[in-house]
């Protein structure tokens, strides 16, 4: 039987019922817990944001001595106190530029594949192997690209050169295309040659943002686009296409960011040479991260300061476009809530 | 109403209810509606055979392309021409022709991905086997031994010991660091954890040589210590503190809420919501995280590179000077340049290899969903599914990996 309270007039604290105080306050093992949380929080932001700082410090006496000249500047020549990265950034941008071209479609292609093409039976497994593909040392893309595609990259210039050889990137001033014998060590070496190495590496985590999105797509939309008539292709030009925009530009720059920073492959593969030139077919050229593996064991101080100058620009670019890539992938339609 | 004529014919364009037509064929259901007929399977295949011979008469009888390459993109060329002109003859028009180039062109580039991948790592097994039948390869190191030297003098047991020593110290401080800031970030938030994340967000765009650089300007340079295997274990940790913390951030946030508060509403406290709920909840996502992040710092060579060196012989204090590591053995001795010194910087990179693989297949039997084998009484708990929590894309945009809740599988 249910019986309704009784107020209980009898007792003095009855009037004085007040509700509970509620607090968000964390106390007991809580508060310990809360505190410990935010200490490591509190240590990584100093630690990774020290590492950022202590580079834009270490920056400041290069920026003072050598002022814009150092991003002008192509020599880096440390006896006649010349240091400049505009050699190295260009070759830099180069390289990376190279690897998307490369990267760009190859994993457009393979994310669109194993999101709509893939049999369902083997899908996870390729999925497995972009991200196998990742994992893979950098040093295992550069012997790869060193030892088994270097000849071949350079047939292709030389191919390249003597077909397209009068659009001013593809041409190569120091050798002559119409030689009897070509001079397959002018073709080698080079940034393309570096670039291809570099693709590589960056094209699996291009692919996975990329699938991931794709694979995000409402199914509702896709059945609606063939129920429409639409053919395989037309649903995904209509649908998953317009939908991973985002992930498309994110993921792509996202590649680019990693492009950029790649050292190992690229001090293997490149002859390191200070110029500024269209021609990333021909032998010689340098990047920031190549430079400093290169530079930092005879460096004095004030050529270490340069080097950190280097590594804060290099820093500052990676930041710019990985912070775009998130702006873009954020903003776009790309990973919202859908019903469908 | 239907129009007809006095003779009973149908007029063009008028109403008509539909009729029973007793001179039509019957009609025959379709095998499958997914699949593929015989015919359009014969049309397909053969498409890419006819290319195949033209291909060869192009390269091989009329034109001077010698060489597999000019033999595959001839191929290549002719296929789709001949897939299209198939295409556009079967009936289905333009729509149709860019249909099938469509998918024949997505599928080669799959293709080529794939043969990049089984090319590396073919490639590197082939040059480097020779050594690896040895069994000093594994066992012994490198002191006293030339780069001319015979494969059955010398190993690389001292790269394997320091690199094995190097992860195991940059793990040590990482992981630590990693997920407790991952669960600082997803579980007390705040505003002070929206910067912490931004930060950890800019520093996972900090090049791997820009690490070494760091540690070899604070720790080398201006505090006066010397290279060593602590070095370098502390510049791989700087490159894989953000990585980790990131990557266990997003795994963290696509654990469900409603776990979370079930286990609040049922009285249990924040911490013990945390360290039996959310944690074991997202146990396979975060082991891949950190697995990952091995495998990443295992095989990055520029922070080694500037922060230890190449010692040829055993070195097992991490403080005591110099000490090798798998890829910075690759690098020095492919530099060498001698024929000998090269196949063993390759029989190094097969081990390499092999010690990734092994790393990522655990990880992904570790991220491998629990099975819903529900024993009598034996509960299992709910396990983040790695399709939504794929540590390889939480290293992207951070949003790239939106929080799905309807993956999460439920077998309790």
């Amino acid at each position: 039987m249910t019986t309704l309270p009784v107020a209980d007039t009898t007792d003095p604290a009855s009037d004085a019922v007040r509700p509970r105080k509620i607090s968000r306050k964390a106390t007991g093992a809580d508060a310990v817990f809360v505190h410990a949380a935010r200490a490591v929080g509190a240590t990584v932001l100093v630690i990774t944001g020290g590492v950022g700082l202590f580079l834009a410090w270490q920056a400041y006496p290069t920026w003072q001595s050598y002022g814009f000249g150092f991003l002008t500047e192509t020599q880096w020549n440390p006896e006649a106190d010349v240091l400049g990265i505009a050699a190295v950034l260009a070759g830099t941008v180069t390289v990376a530029l190279v690897a998307m071209v490369i990267a760009f479609p190859l994993a457009l292609s393979t994310a669109l594949y194993i999101s709509e093409y893939a049999p369902a039976a083997i899908r996870s497994t390729l999925v497995s192997l972009v991200d196998l593909m990742a994992a893979v040392p950098s040093i295992i893309w550069g012997l790869w690209g060193f030892f088994l595609i270097m000849p071949h990259a350079a047939d292709l210039a030389f191919w390249l050169q003597r077909n397209l050889g009068w659009i001013p990137i593809f041409d190569v001033p120091s050798a002559d295309a119409d030689a009897a014998v070509w001079d397959a060590s002018r073709y080698t070496a080079s940034a393309f040659c570096a670039g291809i190495a570099v693709a590589m590496m960056v094209l699996p985590m291009s692919c996975a943002v990329m699938r991931q999105v794709f694979s995000q797509t409402p199914p509702g939309e896709k059945e609606a686009a063939l129920a429409l008539g639409a053919t395989k292709w037309g649903m995904v030009r209509a649908v998953v296409l317009p939908f991973g925009r985002g992930g498309i530009i994110g993921g792509t720059m996202l590649g680019m960011g990693r492009a950029l920073g790649e050292t190992i492959a690229v001090l293997l593969i490149i002859s390191p040479a200070f110029e500024l030139k269209w021609s990333f077919l021909e032998i010689g050229t340098n990047t920031i991260s190549a430079l400093i593996a290169g530079r930092f064991g005879d460096a004095t101080k004030t050529q270490m300061s340069a080097l950190l100058a280097a590594g804060f620009v290099l820093f500052l670019l990676t930041l710019l476009i990985n912070t775009l890539a998130a702006v873009i992938v954020n903003r776009s339609r790309s990973g919202a809530g859908t019903d469908a | 109403m239907t129009l007809t004529t006095p003779a009973g014919e149908r007029v063009a364009g008028a109403t008509h209810l539909p009729a029973y037509d007793e001179d039509a064929a019957p009609a025959v259901p379709r095998d499958s509606l997914g699949r593929m007929t015989v015919d359009e399977k014969f049309v397909r295949i053969g498409s890419w055979a006819s290319g195949l011979g033209m291909a060869w008469l192009i390269t091989q009888q009329l034109l001077p392309l010698p060489g597999l390459a000019w033999f595959l993109i001839v191929w290549f060329g002719c296929g789709l021409l001949v897939t299209a002109i198939t295409a556009a003859m079967s009936g289905g028009g333009f729509v149709e022709v860019r249909d099938r180039v469509a998918a024949a062109v997505l599928t080669a580039g799959a293709a080529i991905v794939g043969a990049a991948l089984v090319s590396a790592m073919v490639f590197v097994v082939m040059r480097g086997w020779k050594p690896l039948l040895h069994l000093n390869f594994y066992l012994d190191d490198m002191s006293g031994v030339g780069p001319k030297d015979p494969f059955d003098r010398g190993g690389i047991a001292h790269a394997i010991v320091g690199s094995l020593m190097q992860l195991g110290i940059a793990i040590a401080i990482t992981l630590p660091l990693g997920i407790g800031t991952a669960v600082f970030m997803t579980e007390v938030g705040g505003r002070f954890a929206r910067i912490v994340r931004t930060v950890v967000e800019a520093m996972t765009a900090l090049p791997s040589i820009v690490a070494g650089l760091f540690i070899y300007t604070t720790f080398i340079v201006a505090l006066g210590f010397p290279r060593s295997g602590l070095a370098a274990s502390l510049a791989i940790a700087v490159m894989m503190l953000p990585i980790i913390a990131r990557a266990a951030d997003v795994v963290l946030r696509v654990v469900p809420d409603g776990l979370r508060e079930a286990s609040l509403a049922l009285g249990a406290s924040r911490w013990k919501t945390v360290w039996t709920v959310v944690l074991p909840t997202a146990r396979p996502g975060l082991a891949t995280a950190c697995i990952l992040g091995v495998a990443r710092g295992i095989g990055e060579t520029s922070p080694v590179l500037l922060t230890s060196g190449a010692a040829p012989f055993m070195v097992t204090n991490p403080t005591d000077g110099v000490m090798n590591s798998m890829p910075l053995f690759i690098y020095t001795t492919v530099r060498s340049g001698e024929p000998n010194a090269i196949t063993r910087a390759f029989a190094a990179a097969t081990v390499l290899m092999a010690i990734v693989l092994i790393l990522f297949i655990t990880a992904r039997i570790v991220a491998r969903p629990r099975k819903t084998k529900n024993k009598r009484g034996r509960r299992t708990r709910p396990s983040v599914d790695l399709v939504v929590a794929d540590p390889l894309v939480a290293m992207g945009p951070a949003h790239a990996a939106a929080p799905s809740y309807d993956r999460i599988e439920d077998n309790s």
